[in-house]
């Protein structure tokens, strides 16, 4: 038996650990729904426990049924003919049985059939789904949208599409990315035109790179105002599968080959608009994309997990010179770095999809009512903390898993290199999340304000307030000093008050702010358990090395790319 | 159609993930050191029971037969779709073989009464005797229809149901009431989330004694209370006793068993060398001359 929960004593320690408490005594409206719902928790401990039991059916499923299809599935793919996409049977099986667990509409709320779990545990469930398929995760990922449009919809709306969603009956895709436009949405073009006498909205244009275009349900971004060409002309619709929504062709991807992406063509078709107009882009989408940069860095865990896993036990079995190949300083230097790399990102998506749940809470608290200044300064609060950890646990989470799918493949030698084994697909499969819902590069420019603002400031001083003693203290003080040196150097770039010098330091900024984080949050998990230690403390040491050469890189004042790049370019 | 499927259910010691310490020095199953899991043929047996209820709207119930932990194997059922669960259970039952199983189990369909439908796993892993579903048939005086694969069609009179055979199917027909046993031919689904987070809470008329016991019910009244309170939220797990279903004590439990256990043996396997053998007819002559020499053949 093989679950993908169960054997993983790293996400269990997160889950079991993770303060979940203000969140979702919140989401749950103080335990009150209960009284209208049987499936709704009692407390939280009633509600943790229903937290582990779906991780663990999902586990099951992950682990025993999706996993061993994977490979068929990233051979074959769906099939397209005549204009209609088929996912692969297996695929169709796959997502039969996560709808039967319930598991369609995880953060729904229970008035229209979902759990009301947290991002927390839904992302876990994307995690572990990811491990077993990276390519699933993407269809399975795609009830962001049903969350979107419980979030910005009305209320006719809600009941007509969520419930649908919950039972799995449907799926979603959003599509924002047209063929001239991708990291640049403010120019999208699709224009959207009402009809004056019936107030009909109709859709008329092309998209493209559409994961899963050929959906039941769209969210369509659009120019409803006509005239205008920035973000501020854009708003969000809603669209049904019809005859004058076309899926042109598939691409033919390097990864993820069991999900299609597709290339749309709109011929009036008929929606419905989703919020307000003009909010499509700096509200709705804003929303979306955070949403769905959290569901790729936990694919790209997941991806590193099964990546790392494979490395493990290929090279405990592998013999060269009359012994196992992990017996070799080479070898478990690296597996230990893999190691260590995946626990870190975990934390950090961890703690990330903490402060989306606090936010989510708050600002589904101020739709209800007037938020006291305590809850209105908590608001705030969150929505600047989750702002920033997202784009920095994309940036890290996808990056790693490159970096882990890359070794997986080095430790498995020639044979890694041969479709025989798993990890050739997991390192095709992971170099998408580091390009889609934005490159690291994007992810970077989303996170540097905050980093030069501080704004995670007053979480770093909660973990630097620990209790920390022996080892734990030592490294402690060692992120204190890499801490000291960040200030030093954010005050350095902001008092340049230099662009172009702000924009090219911006990922040494942005990753050593990481360092000095994600090491508080494995010295926390330390403090907690005391196996862990060893693991903070290997990310802390090795993490040093790296945090000085972007620390000397950015103190360097060296301007020398930003003036002769054209010549080293051109050469 | 208001039809009743009842399905037998067993939980049995995890002998498909075996660790090192799965027996007893003394050559017995240890199982402490093995984790109690759902009988996988009658996880079969219950996902063509819940089929039929996607289909046709039947009512499943699921008994048992065990210890007060069995009520494990009835939640988990719940968790996947039965509308019912009844755990028989009783000291009286203990040491059973197939043939007191089977009565106990007999009895426990005719205390039911009113079904149309009986489902068991083909056999349990931990004994592999493939004998109670039979037997219970045999004991209801009912037809029984063994290694169903799938239900072609259910009506109120009869069922027509496809069986493996060897090298193929069959396809029978049976008036109602009738036994089926399941074979691994169907996927069972996962366990519905919904589902769990309001059956998590079902509980048997012990559990509540014991949770009382822990304290969390102060007197009588209030486990009478509680009782009440999980039979008014469809939360009750039916416990049922020996004497309940009015079941022959000399015929249950180990005063009804007359099978006896003799001899436990260990037979480990060895294996031998392999040895291959041209594919020509000298090669396969020599062949059948060695089987014939060492008195494999012949």
């Amino acid at each position: 038996m093989s679950n993908f929960y169960k054997d993983n004593k790293d996400l269990q320690f997160t889950l079991e650990n993770i303060d979940l408490v203000e969140a979702v005594g919140l989401k749950e409206e103080n335990y009150t729904k209960a009284e209208k719902f049987d499936t709704a928790p009692l407390n939280y401990k009633d509600a943790l426990d229903n937290y582990i039991r779906l991780a663990d059916v999902v586990g099951e499923i992950c682990g025993e049924n999706i996993a061993p299809r994977s490979t068929i599935v990233d051979e074959v793919g769906p099939h397209f003919e005549n204009g209609v996409v088929t996912y692969h049977e297996l695929t169709q099986k796959n997502l039969k049985e996560l709808a039967q667990a319930d598991v369609a509409g995880v953060t729904l709320p229970h008035e229209y059939g979902g759990l009301n779990f947290p991002a927390t545990v839904y992302t876990m469930m994307t995690e572990m789904v990811s491990r077993a398929d990276a390519s699933l995760q993407n269809l399975f990922g795609l009830q962001d949208i049903a969350e979107t449009i419980c979030d910005f919809g009305n209320e006719e709306q809600r009941q007509e599409f969520l419930p649908r969603f919950a039972r799995g009956e449907v799926d979603g895709s959003m599509d924002l990315t047209e063929p001239d436009f991708g990291s640049d949405l403010q120019s999208v073009r699709l224009r959207a035109w009402q009809d004056e006498k019936t107030g009909q909205w109709y859709l008329n244009g092309m998209k493209r790179f559409i994961t899963n275009g050929c959906a039941d349900v769209h969210l369509v971004l659009a120019r409803s105002e006509e005239g205008t060409s920035d973000g501020r002309g854009l708003s969000m619709f809603i669209a049904e599968k019809c005859p004058q929504l076309v899926v042109r062709r598939i691409e033919n991807k390097l990864g993820i080959h069991g999900v299609a992406t597709c290339e749309l063509q709109y011929n009036d078709v008929p929606a419905q608009l989703c919020g307000k107009r003009r909010f499509g882009l700096i509200k709705y989408v804003m929303s979306l994309m955070n949403g769905a940069r959290v569901a790729i860095s936990a694919q790209a865990v997941g991806i590193a997990e099964a990546a790392y896993r494979e490395a493990k036990k290929y090279a405990s079995e592998r013999m060269q010179f009359k012994k196992s190949i992990d017996q070799f300083p080479a070898i478990y230097d690296m597996l230990a770095s893999m190691k260590v790399k995946v626990t870190a990102a975990r934390t950090l998506l961890y703690e990330t999809t903490r402060a989306v749940d606090l936010r989510s809470a708050y600002n589904a608290l101020a739709e209800k009512q007037t938020l006291t200044a305590e809850e209105k300064a908590k608001q705030k609060y969150y929505n600047k903390v989750a702002a920033v950890l997202t784009p920095m646990c994309k940036a890290l989470a996808t990056e790693i898993s490159n970096q882990v799918a890359y070794d997986a493949i080095q430790i498995h030698g020639g044979t890694g290199y041969m479709k025989d084994f798993p990890v050739e697909r997991y390192y095709r499969d992971a170099r998408i999340t580091n390009i889609y819902e934005g490159t690291t590069q994007l992810q970077i420019v989303a996170a540097i304000g905050g980093v030069i603002q501080r704004d995670n400031t007053e979480r770093i001083n909660e973990l630097l307030a620990l209790p920390f003693e022996g080892r734990l203290a030592r490294l402690a003080e060692k992120v204190k000093g890499m801490l000291a040196k960040q200030e030093e150097a954010v005050a350095f770039v902001a008092n340049k008050k230099d662009p172009v010098y702000h924009d090219l330091m911006a990922r040494s900024l942005v990753e050593n702010e990481t360092y000095v984080f994600v090491g508080l949050l494995m010295l926390r998990d330390a403090l907690k358990c005391a196996d862990r230690e060893v693991l903070a403390e290997r990310y802390i040491i090795d993490g040093e090395f790296e945090f000085e050469k972007r620390y000397l890189r950015i103190m360097s004042d060296d301007k020398t790319v930003i003036d002769n790049h054209r010549d080293v370019i051109n050469y | 159609m208001s039809q009743t499927v009842l399905v037998f259910v067993k939980q049995v010691p995890d002998t498909q993930n075996i660790t090192g310490d799965a027996m007893t020095p003394e050559g017995t199953v240890n199982r402490a050191a093995l984790p109690a899991i759902f009988n996988p043929e009658d996880l079969n047996a219950l996902e063509l029971a819940l089929q039929l209820k996607d289909r046709y709207g039947v009512k499943v119930v699921v008994a048992t037969m065990g210890p007060p932990s069995a009520a494990e194997v009835l939640r988990n059922s719940l968790f996947r779709g039965a509308d019912e669960a009844i755990l028989l259970t009783d000291r009286a039952f203990a040491g059973a073989d197939t043939l007191a199983t089977s009565f106990a189990l007999s009895c426990c369909a005719k205390k039911v009464g009113n079904f149309d439908l009986i489902l068991c796993g083909r056999q349990a892993i931990d004994g592999d005797t493939a004998q109670v579903g039979p037997q219970i048939a045999e004991k209801l005086k009912m037809p029984q229809i063994a290694y169903v694969e799938d239900v072609v069609e259910l009506n109120d009179k009869k069922i027509v149901a496809k069986r493996a055979i060897e090298g193929g199917y069959e396809v029978l027909e049976s008036p109602l009431p009738c036994l089926l046993t399941v074979i691994d031919a169907n996927e069972p689904r996962p366990m519905a989330g919904l589902r769990i987070m309001k059956y998590k809470r079902a509980m048997t008329p012990s559990e509540v004694n014991k949770a009382a016991a822990n304290g969390e019910y102060s007197d009588s009244e209030a486990i009478a209370a509680k009782i009440d309170e999980l039979k008014a939220k469809n939360l009750l797990i039916h416990e049922w006793s020996a004497e309940y279903v009015e079941a022959d004590r000399s015929r249950i439990g180990l005063a009804g068993s007359p099978t006896k256990v003799k001899n436990i043996q260990s037979v480990v396997l060895t294996a031998s060398e392999a040895k291959s053998v041209e594919p020509t007819e000298a090669g396969i002559t020599e062949l059948i001359h060695e089987l014939i020499a060492d008195h494999t053949l012949g």
